[in-house]
């Protein structure tokens, strides 16, 4: 029997597991990136014009990028509150891995505005608050919104070893799979995070066009 | 009491009604005694960074109102500086710039610019808004309700020459530069202000382009009597325009004459200006 066929079996026989841990998969997403877009974006703002903090914040948001997955998974198991075995520790390490881009993106995006837009603001008498919130931030949101997609697509696929630390997702198929020297399982977790990674970068770089006003 | 009110404008972040009121008193008593708008008092201008560089020195000049003032200078000679402390985006280092009367340092700087039109280069208009947003922008700040903002937007494109219902739902980036430029010269106008800052308005566009815009700026300028402070480096343009030209140097006012007699001047500035004239091409205005 070719692989092929005996894949489609695997998948048809395995449809409503699958497509639990799918789910199980885009909710560890979807909460992670509400959690990183409410952290990154505000920040983001605040840096824009405090060179000090925004070096910080920048280098820090970097420093999680660099250490592997799993051994960030690993490292926040014994962190107490929001460490442990589970789906919150997950979160907060996909928390940590979607900062960066949103941040870097949203800093980029809010002060690469034409200066000469920012000048005639500032004589029109715009108080700061109403040049960041009506001028810098709608012409920074696509740039943004790209981060947010970079970071989503990023989440996606970091999000199949939290089954590593039991938060399941795709990742537990592709986990049993490796144990078990099962092709048929590893691509049962591995075929819809690809799916579902091509899905939101197809719905966000609509959305992203929609906002590229300029 | 004029103190008083200055200090309470600086707690509020939106241009309180006592102080637009307090401006229109003000307005009224300079129009009477047909005092100076805007007033320079021996006012240097340091730049803050390692070199500490002078940009402007001792300056002392007096804008009466309704003038149509020119500074003229080459590149770095301080005349965009000398723009940018009317309106606050400068503070001198020494020495005082009193509009209507009052000091910048001691105006509320947003209530001081919502009263001052500014019009710079490249428009700066606000790419993500349409035309008829663009220049309702001061009206919106100052919660203008919408009847009233909308006919403003109407009156004042036709001003300048743009038919509201071709251009108003445009946005900048489907405009000519001759367009943008109008559209940025109805923007400082939205709000009436007595007093109008542009700063080499001109300077971006093609030479027929700006030889139209010059000479229905200046039509437009006799019309509406603003007091205008207008920074160029062009000597046919400062003899077009200004009702009294000041040629700046390194930071410093070296002459100041009305057009007619400016070339008379014998300063070596003046004849490096002059000679300039003759290197462009057609005849001075």
């Amino acid at each position: 029997m070719s692989p092929d066929v005996s894949n489609w079996s695997f998948f048809s026989e395995h449809r409503e597991e699958i497509l639990s841990a799918t789910l199980d998969h885009m909710t560890l997403v979807v909460i992670a990136m509400g959690i990183a877009i409410l952290i990154a974006v505000p920040l983001g703002m605040f840096i824009v014009q405090r060179p000090a903090p925004r070096a910080i914040a920048l280098g820090i948001a970097n420093i999680f990028q660099t250490i592997p997955s799993l051994a960030l998974f690993g490292f926040l198991i014994p962190i107490p509150f929001i460490g442990g075995i589970g789906k919150r520790t997950a979160i907060v390490a996909l928390v940590l891995y979607a900062l960066l881009p949103i941040l870097r993106n949203t800093y980029v995006g809010l002060s690469g505005i034409d200066p000469a837009v920012l000048e005639a603001a500032e004589a029109m008498g715009m108080t700061q608050a109403q040049i960041l919130f009506r001028v810098r931030f709608p012409l920074a949101l696509a740039v943004i919104l790209a981060g947010i997609r970079t970071a989503t697509i990023i989440t996606i696929g970091i999000a199949t070893i939290a089954a590593a630390i039991g938060a399941g997702g795709l990742g537990t198929f592709i986990f049993r799979g490796v144990a078990l020297v099962s092709d048929s399982l590893i691509l049962a977790g591995a075929i819809p995070a690809a799916l579902l990674a091509l899905l939101a970068d197809f719905l966000l770089g609509l959305v992203e066009r929609q906002l590229r006003v300029v | 009491m004029r103190q008083k009110s200055a200090s309470g404008g600086k707690t509020t972040l939106l241009c309180s009604r006592r102080e637009l009121q307090l401006s229109i008193e003000m307005n009224a008593k300079m129009e009477d005694s047909s005092g100076n708008l805007i007033e320079f008092r021996d006012v240097s201008f340091r730049i803050n960074d390692i070199l500490n560089r002078l940009i402007v020195l001792g300056v002392s000049l007096e804008i009466p109102q309704g003038e149509t003032l020119v500074l003229l200078g080459r590149s770095g000679s301080g005349k965009t500086t000398l723009l940018r402390l009317i309106n606050a985006m400068l503070l001198p280092t020494q020495g005082q710039v009193l509009v209507k009367g009052r000091s910048t340092a001691e105006w509320d700087r947003i209530c001081l610019r919502r009263g001052i039109g500014y019009v710079i280069q490249e428009a700066g208009l606000f790419p993500h808004f349409t035309v008829a947003e663009n220049v309702a922008l001061v009206p919106s700040l100052e919660k203008w309700d919408r009847e009233r903002t909308a006919a403003r937007v109407r009156e004042l494109l036709s001003l300048v020459g743009l038919d509201a219902s071709e251009f108003a739902k445009r946005r900048p980036r489907e405009l000519s530069g001759g367009q943008r430029q109008r559209v940025g010269v109805a923007r400082a106008l939205a709000a009436d202000p007595p007093i109008l800052l542009m700063d080499e308005p001109f300077g971006a566009l093609d030479p027929v382009t700006r030889a139209e815009m010059q000479r229905e700026f200046r039509a437009l300028a006799q019309r509406l009597q603003k007091t205008i402070v207008f920074v160029t480096h062009d000597l046919r343009e400062a003899l077009l325009l200004a009702s009294r030209i000041v040629l700046l140097e390194a930071g410093r006012i070296v002459a100041v004459a009305p057009p007619r007699e400016f070339l008379q001047i014998d300063h070596p500035e003046v004849r490096a200006f002059a000679a300039s004239l003759g290197t462009n091409s057609g005849a001075p205005a």
